[in-house]
């Protein structure tokens, strides 16, 4: 195959990657905060806990982001070699 | 830009092992903390200095936190989460100052994740004996036991991963920034990129660590 096009196919998967991965966090994080929010709302006085055990879910919900982010970073690797 | 694409610079070789650059800075950090220890440590008072009282606001601050998040009986591990929240909040913060952060490096953060991965299946074998331990595989049905095994495997690959993943990405994303407008505008993106997400990430890495620990004991 020509090493050329390798290296094309291979930026082209990374930007795949890391937008496909990070439609699913988006969502997952953006319903935890909103739910937060609904739980502050209800018991202000749990702000601090309710806070942390949001980003502790968020954090959670981030990890296939974060997966196809190395992916995208191993491709581009890879893409250097060829080009 | 180009240099963060690429692998850690190697400084030197000690006895053929190379030393990166991620990998010197994270021992000059780990020089700090134990230099600043001791030098605090040396002139303790009954009415604490400003340096003193920081220290100690620090370590009952760990404090508070683990017995929190552990449990009053597992106090004793807030010198281990100390330690790592200490290293990894300024190694996180270090990208500020256009150094390669040491949590950038896979090698750091996934040398932590597996220290956490010891911890965890000693405490768990320590906790449930052998039969205890090999049963804990088989839950809650005995064939799902290779599944059991990959889970366990991914928890410190997804621990690791996440703090590089997050560092990297805000140390390439800030690089970017200073290629296209190097003067003013990277200000905020170091604020976000370096402080928040490095003190975030800080929080969650040694949070994530506690409640692995704590269900491995439970």
């Amino acid at each position: 195959m020509d090493p050329m096009l390798i290296g094309i196919v291979a930026i082209g998967a990374s930007g795949f990657a890391v937008g496909l991965a990070a439609i699913g966090p988006g969502i997952g994080q953006g319903f935890a905060a909103g739910k937060a929010v609904e739980a502050l709302a209800r018991q202000p006085e749990l702000r601090s806990e309710i806070i942390s055990t949001m980003l502790l879910g968020q954090a959670v919900a981030e990890t296939t982001g974060i997966y196809g982010l190395v992916m995208s970073l191993i491709l581009l690797g890879i893409a250097q070699n060829f080009l | 830009m180009e240099r963060f694409m690429q692998a850690p610079e190697v400084l030197f070789r000690i006895a053929g092992v190379p030393i990166t650059e991620t990998v010197f800075v994270g021992w000059m950090v780990m020089l700090f903390f134990i230099g600043a220890g001791f030098a605090v440590t040396r002139t303790l008072r009954e009415r604490p200095g400003i340096v003193q009282a920081t220290a100690e606001m620090m370590v009952s601050g760990f404090r508070s936190l683990v017995s929190d998040t552990m449990g009053q009986d597992k106090l004793g591990f807030y010198a281990f989460v100390g330690s790592l929240i200490l290293f990894v909040f300024l190694s996180n913060i270090l990208g500020v100052t256009g150094l390669r952060p040491p949590t950038s490096d896979v090698n750091i953060t996934m040398g932590m994740a597996i220290l956490t991965f010891m911890m965890v299946q000693f405490y768990r074998f320590k906790a449930k004996g052998v039969l205890g331990y090999v049963k804990s595989f088989g839950e809650p049905l005995v064939f799902l036991f290779p599944l059991n095994i990959i889970s366990e495997l991914a928890a410190p690959v997804s621990l690791g991963m996440r703090l590089f993943g997050n560092i990297l990405g805000g140390t390439i994303i800030v690089a970017l920034i200073y290629d296209v407008i190097p003067l003013g505008a990277p200000v905020p993106f170091h604020l976000y990129f370096d402080l928040f997400v490095g003190a975030v990430q800080t929080y969650i890495f040694a949070m994530l660590t506690m409640v692995f620990v704590k269900m491995a004991m439970e």
